[in-house]
């Protein structure tokens, strides 16, 4: 890679609307692009189908966290009150599942809960104290209302005029910036 | 503000479906829908999407106005006095409030149980409403959800307090040995039920700040201090709005949904068994989990609208939470206050068809004994207040609901100190009979309960977005690729 474009984050499109933006999605991801994203206020229906991005796998956190939290619940009240200090308590068995369960389907949720905030920020790979992008001032209105597509420099397909006249001629995209790393 | 021009519709299209089988193609022609089956837009006068963040967070960034500060200083002279009171009732123990054997339970249940139930709609909008797809939550999930918290907030003192020696509550509150090294005993339903709250309001908080991530960035792309803009950055955790972000973030939100659901309908299921559990006539009924959830959602409604209703007056939110959530609302309460009398009448019935003499005393005794004022209070407000949103003229009138809504929400802490304390009152031995009278200490502590609320709600409009901006944006036409509005040319 030159050294001109070791200081470039990326290449920065935007678009009017969201069936705009869409049609761009689908052009990249056709034309082989593997580090890029799209930025939008919110989640446009049908963008991961147009991107090609896989099913998310924020599910398995969730499933090892309510596994865990069923599993803690079960363990910790059979340890107090039947393992360690029997509790006899109106003639019942020292522990039976049965009235253990209210407590373990509450840890189930919490534990899930959890799991799955910490797994969608691990995927995530937030919290991030900084990205390019942010510093961007044009950038500000993709949380507003602006819609944004950007090619990484760390993409092996991309090269900086051919990807610039791809995003203006091929996509149509209405403004096209280069972002500093 | 910089409110953008109105875009213009166009006028409903309706093409003939395609009937590659019909012979006679002219003979299935679809007309156009008539007037009246045709939805009303979740957002009207088709504002933009760059209006929609300018009018929400615009709330939270232009100085309050002139009614905030009275409104934050009473709430918290409010507030400030349940303090006092509670510092009074553990320094002198809870023999300043009214409650003495046979009635244990009076004021603080009552308090603690109506305001758990108030918290249940916020759950109920954010998370059964999202499961059913119900577009029309985005302009109230965001107040519901924060009246939740602050609602549990609430409810969580009252039971914390009424133990009299509080310096012992974590014993029997977290799992940890006493002196003894005996265990809390988890046969008990009020060990659940400290579970069960406590879990409701974690999960509340971590749904309610997943919704907001996406606008606190909204907040901090567009703050221009640099306390604002740090606190929002903070809290906003980096977000860019990434398509590959939203994708985990959908899911996840669609999880916890799924998970609250559960959650919220176990809470007042477990709540209910403090009672169900125990043997007191008048308690230990079986209809009561469903009946105490059905009866939270029918209360916290009532809130959501006795909050709502001034908001979008205040900040003339009128194109965003509209006349037809109003109504949505009203029907829902409509649906639950009539869950609600049917209870009523079920376990009037039952108390006579089971056949127990000291239930169907308790339930005479509750209609006509000392308490009948309460009993008929709870009746004309639950049971016959409700009744009136089968018009659509009075569900229309926001006054109307609003004044209705209250009434709700006074029914319903009727109904919780009915549950508790006309059983209490006179259950099987006669010469243990008593008549609970609250103290001024216990009328106090209430009232101060609701400037917590309000001091908290007050705050979350000052500085918080109020409606979920990102999502009412995502249930708008111009969000819609595949619309005209969105973009979306002829041979979509």
């Amino acid at each position: 890679m030159s050294a001109s474009t070791n200081t470039s984050y990326g290449l920065l499109a935007s678009f009017e609307t969201p069936a705009d933006i869409m049609d761009a999605a689908i052009k990249c991801r056709d034309a082989g692009f593997t580090k890029w994203d799209v930025f939008t206020p919110f989640p446009i229906h049908g963008m991961d189908a147009a991107m090609g991005v896989k099913k998310s796998q924020v599910g398995w956190f969730t499933f090892a966290g309510g596994f865990t939290g069923f599993f803690t619940g079960m363990t910790m009240i059979w340890f107090m009150n039947s393992h360690d200090y029997g509790l006899v308590v109106g003639g019942k068995p020292l522990f039976t599942p049965l009235y253990a369960f209210p407590v373990s389907y509450e840890l189930t949720i919490l534990f899930g809960s959890f799991a799955t905030l910490f797994g969608l920020l691990f995927l995530n790979r937030l919290p991030r104290l900084h990205h390019p992008l942010l510093a961007v001032k044009n950038f500000k209105k993709a949380t507003d209302d602006g819609y944004f597509l950007c090619i990484e420099a760390g993409d092996p397909k991309y090269a900086p005029e051919v990807t610039r006249t791809f995003l203006v001629e091929q996509c149509h995209a209405r403004l096209v910036e280069t972002v500093e790393d | 503000m910089a409110a953008t021009a109105p875009i213009a519709v166009p006028g409903p299209v309706v093409k003939p479906l395609p009937q590659p089988h019909a012979p006679k193609p002219a003979a299935l022609k679809v007309g156009e829908a008539p007037r009246e089956l045709e939805r009303q837009p979740l957002v009207l006068n088709n504002r933009s999407i760059g209006w929609i963040t300018d009018a929400i967070a615009g709330i939270c960034e232009k100085p309050m106005p002139k009614w905030w500060w009275p409104a934050f200083i009473v709430s918290a002279g409010i507030m400030s006095m349940m303090f006092a009171l509670i510092t009074y009732l553990i320094s002198t123990g809870v023999g300043v409030w009214g409650l003495n054997q046979p009635a244990g339970w009076a004021w603080d249940i009552t308090n603690f149980v109506f305001w758990i139930g108030i918290g249940h709609a916020g759950t109920l909008i954010s998370a059964v409403l999202f499961l059913f797809r119900q577009k029309w939550r985005t302009s109230i999930n965001r107040s519901a959800e924060a009246m939740t918290l602050f609602a549990v907030a609430c409810a969580g003192i009252f039971p914390v307090v009424h133990v009299g020696r509080i310096w012992f509550a974590p014993i029997f509150l977290a799992p940890i040995p006493n002196a003894n090294t005996v265990w809390p005993q988890f046969k008990s339903p009020l060990l659940w039920d400290v579970f069960a709250i406590s879990t409701y309001g974690t999960v509340s908080l971590l749904f309610w700040y997943t919704g907001l991530v996406p606008d606190l960035a909204t907040l901090r792309d567009r703050a221009t201090g640099k306390i604002r803009k740090i606190a929002y950055g903070f809290f906003a955790l980096g977000w860019t709005g990434s398509n590959r972000h939203w994708s985990n973030y959908e899911k996840a939100y669609l999880i916890l949904a799924g998970l609250s659901t559960p959650l919220v309908l176990s809470v007042h299921s477990i709540v209910s068994f403090d009672f169900a559990v125990s043997v007191v006539p008048g308690w230990h009924t079986t209809i009561f989990p469903p009946y105490f959830v059905a009866g939270a959602i029918f209360s916290g409604f009532g809130m959501v609208l006795t909050l709502l209703i001034p908001l979008r007056a205040l900040f003339k939110l009128h194109d965003i939470v509209t006349t037809r959530h109003l109504e949505l609302m009203c029907k829902v309460i409509l649906a639950t206050g009539s869950i609600v009398g049917y209870a009523y009448g079920m376990e009037f019935f039952i108390a006579w068809y089971g056949g127990s003499p000291y239930e169907l005393y308790a339930f005479k005794n509750r209609a006509f004994g000392p308490y009948w004022w309460a009993y008929w209070t709870m009746i004309s407000c639950n049971v016959i207040s409700p009744h009136f949103f089968w018009f659509q003229k009075l569900r229309t009138s926001a006054l109307f609901v609003w004044c209705a809504s209250i009434v709700v929400n006074i029914g319903m802490w009727f109904e919780r100190f009915v549950i508790i304390v006309t059983s209490l009152h006179q259950d099987y031995l006669p010469s243990s009979w008593g008549y609970f009278t609250p103290s001024w200490v216990d009328v106090f502590t209430f009232v101060g309960s609701f400037g917590l609320f309000m001091t908290l709600f007050l705050l979350f409009i000052r500085f918080l977005p109020a409606i979920a901006i990102s999502e009412v944006k995502g249930v708008t036409p111009q969000a819609d690729p595949h619309h005209p509005l969105g973009g979306a040319k002829g041979h979509h």
